[in-house]
This record gives C-alpha cells, sequence and structure tokens, in this order.
C-alpha cells in the first residue's frame, strides 16, 4: 500500500507527460475544427451568378450526376491568400483536369469580376453569396475552404484555409485520387 | 469638477464588451433576450473561446443573425441551437452534450474526487487504527513508569 502511494506522484508525472507531449505536437492544430459535412450530403444551395460575369450561377443540383467528383473552393476577392491559393487550384484544373465549382463569399460582384479578370477564371460555375448564408449552410469558419464533392452530392472531403505549399498541395491531391476527382491518363 | 467626478462614475461602471449592434437586434424584446442567451451559449467558429454573442467576427454576426432570424420564424430555443449544430457540429455548443462520448468530459471530475476520497480517508483510518490498538507490551511498560517515577523524585528533590 505505501509503495503505491509511494508512486503516485511518478504516474501522476507521466500522465502528465503524455498530454503535454501530445499538446507540443508541432502538427497539431489547436484551431481545427471537425466538420459534420464529412461524408454527409452537401447542403441545399441556390446562388445567383456573379453580375457582369459570364459564368452561371451555382446551384446543389450542378454538384450533383456529375461523372466525377467536384471541387467546390470558397472564395472572395478580399481574401488575400485566395489570390495565391488561385494559382494552385487553376493549375489543378488545366494541367489534371479537375473539374471547379466557386462560391464566391460576401464580395462586391465588380470586385469580384475584376479579381477574375486579373487572375483568370478556372471556375466553371460561380454562385454569388452575399449574405453568406450559404456559406454557414456549409459550416464555413472562413476563406478560403475546398470542398471535393462526390457524383451523389456527398462530401468527401473538406480543406480549411488555402492549398497553397508543398504539404497542402500533397494532402489536396491525395484526397482528389482518392475521391477519383482527377481524370484517368491526367499529366500529374 | 463636477464633470469630473461624473466622468469617475462612468468609469467605475462595468461595460460589458458588446458585439451586438443595433440594427442586428429584434424589435420584440422577448425574442431578443431569448437571442443573447441562445447566443451565449454558442461558440465562435473564427475565435474560438468565445461566444458569438461577444465577438465581432463576421461570422458570429451571420449566426447572430441566423439565430434571430429562426427565433422570428418561430422555432424553440432548442430548435434554433439544433440548427445551428447541424451545420457546424457539437464544436459549437459551448455547454457540451452528455452522450457517450463526452462521458469521460462530464464524469471525470466526479470519479477523482471519489477516488480522492476513497483513498484518502482509507489512509487516515488505516493510520489511527495503528495508533489505537498498539499497546506497549508489559516490560516497556514497566521501563516507562521505572522512568516517570525517576523523573519525579527527581523534580521532588
Amino acid at each position: 500500500m505505501k509503495r503505491l502511494i509511494a508512486g503516485l506522484p511518478f504516474i501522476a508525472a507521466v500522465i502528465f507527460g503524455v498530454f503535454f507531449l501530445w499538446g507540443l505536437n508541432p502538427d497539431r492544430d489547436p484551431n481545427e475544427i471537425p466538420s459534420v459535412l464529412i461524408s454527409q450530403p452537401a447542403p441545399a444551395f441556390d446562388l445567383d451568378p456573379v453580375p457582369g460575369l459570364e459564368t452561371p450561377g451555382l446551384a446543389r443540383s450542378d454538384l450533383v450526376g456529375n461523372e466525377r467528383p467536384v471541387v467546390v473552393n470558397v472564395f472572395a476577392s478580399w481574401c488575400v491568400p485566395c489570390r495565391a491559393e488561385h494559382a494552385v487550384l487553376t493549375r489543378f484544373v488545366e494541367r489534371e483536369g479537375m473539374r471547379l465549382f466557386g462560391i464566391n463569399y460576401k464580395d462586391k460582384p465588380e470586385d469580384a469580376v475584376k479579381w477574375l479578370n486579373d487572375l483568370g477564371n478556372p471556375y466553371e460555375r460561380i454562385g454569388s453569396d452575399l449574405s453568406g448564408r450559404t456559406g454557414i449552410e456549409w459550416g464555413l469558419s472562413g476563406v478560403p475552404e475546398t470542398f471535393i464533392v462526390d457524383g451523389d452530392g456527398t462530401v468527401l472531403f473538406r480543406y480549411v484555409g488555402p492549398v497553397v505549399g508543398p504539404d497542402a498541395v500533397e494532402r489536396f491531391t491525395q484526397a482528389l485520387k482518392q475521391a477519383g476527382a482527377l481524370p484517368k491518363g491526367a499529366a500529374s | 469638477m463636477r464633470q469630473l467626478i461624473f466622468a469617475f462614475c462612468i468609469g467605475l461602471f462595468p461595460f460589458a464588451a458588446n458585439a451586438v449592434e443595433p440594427d442586428e437586434m429584434l424589435t420584440d424584446p422577448v425574442l431578443e433576450q431569448r437571442a443573447r442567451e441562445i447566443s451565449k451559449d454558442l461558440r465562435c467558429v473564427v475565435c474560438q473561446n468565445q461566444d458569438i454573442d461577444s465577438s465581432n467576427a463576421g461570422v458570429a454576426r451571420d449566426l447572430r443573425l441566423l439565430v434571430r432570424e429562426r427565433l422570428v420564424v418561430g422555432d424553440s430555443d432548442a430548435e434554433v441551437i439544433e440548427y445551428i449544430r447541424a451545420r457546424y457540429g457539437d464544436y459549437v455548443l459551448l455547454k457540451p452534450p452528455l452522450e457517450p462520448a463526452t462521458y469521460a468530459l462530464w464524469f471525470a471530475p466526479i470519479a477523482f474526487v471519489l477516488i480522492g476520497v476513497f483513498v484518502g480517508g482509507g489512509l487516515l483510518m488505516s493510520r489511527r487504527k495503528q495508533e489505537a490498538f498498539e499497546d506497549l507490551g508489559s516490560e516497556d511498560e514497566n521501563t516507562v513508569s521505572e522512568i516517570l517515577r525517576q523523573n519525579e523524585a527527581g523534580d521532588a528533590s
């Protein structure tokens, strides 16, 4: 009994040590919010196109019935990381054959049009979410966020933050391949 | 001088950090009060240790507006919270729900207190028992009384 009690501080120290070790892990992101959408049907929404843009609007029905999973990217011209991410997404569309839809989040239409004219428009469809209500439907915590949606409308993958940098691009590529969102025989 | 005192008195009032802007508020004070109460139980998803009632983040404002919208439509408090929870998960609840996944969270403190009481109590009891039942042998008893007697004799002289 006495031995057991003498060992208690040691055991407590070990437990706390393991806890701190877990907390110190540099790969752990305390800001990461688990998404409830994964493996769930994509939320219902119907967004008008951005005024002044040729690209048609986006609704949930556009995400359903596609041959391959598609990518939904939430972006805004006022979002600085989106600018960096734009180049990455464009490359995926042009080189790998990824299908990309956009939700223009709380953006002034004229700003969005200028932004896309400057940088190029890799989006097949863009819905204008002026109120941010569709963003809430998607459980959005900030822009940019990127989702992979299966042909039956199920959300397969969510990436919070810009897909920029080797690690992020690697993760995203893996997710695309796993989902089968890239056509076979694409250059990669 | 009077102005100075007035300014000082105003400074004494604890002004709550208030993020709810007048244009968000509902005209019905009862509904508005309910909205405030609900907002205090919902976590802001951007600034994660704040409730949406006191957060200035854009998403928090949108959620506040959504809470009010649902209330106006006629949802109960629980329905409003469920609506937000369906989109953001348990994570937005500042009070975690009681369910199998959170049993450890809810019951660990009670378990620790019980363990503490049992271990600590058991330890104290065993020690007290030892004191009560440890009798000196007759030989020791004799020695002690001998010493006592000698001491007394010494004091008297």
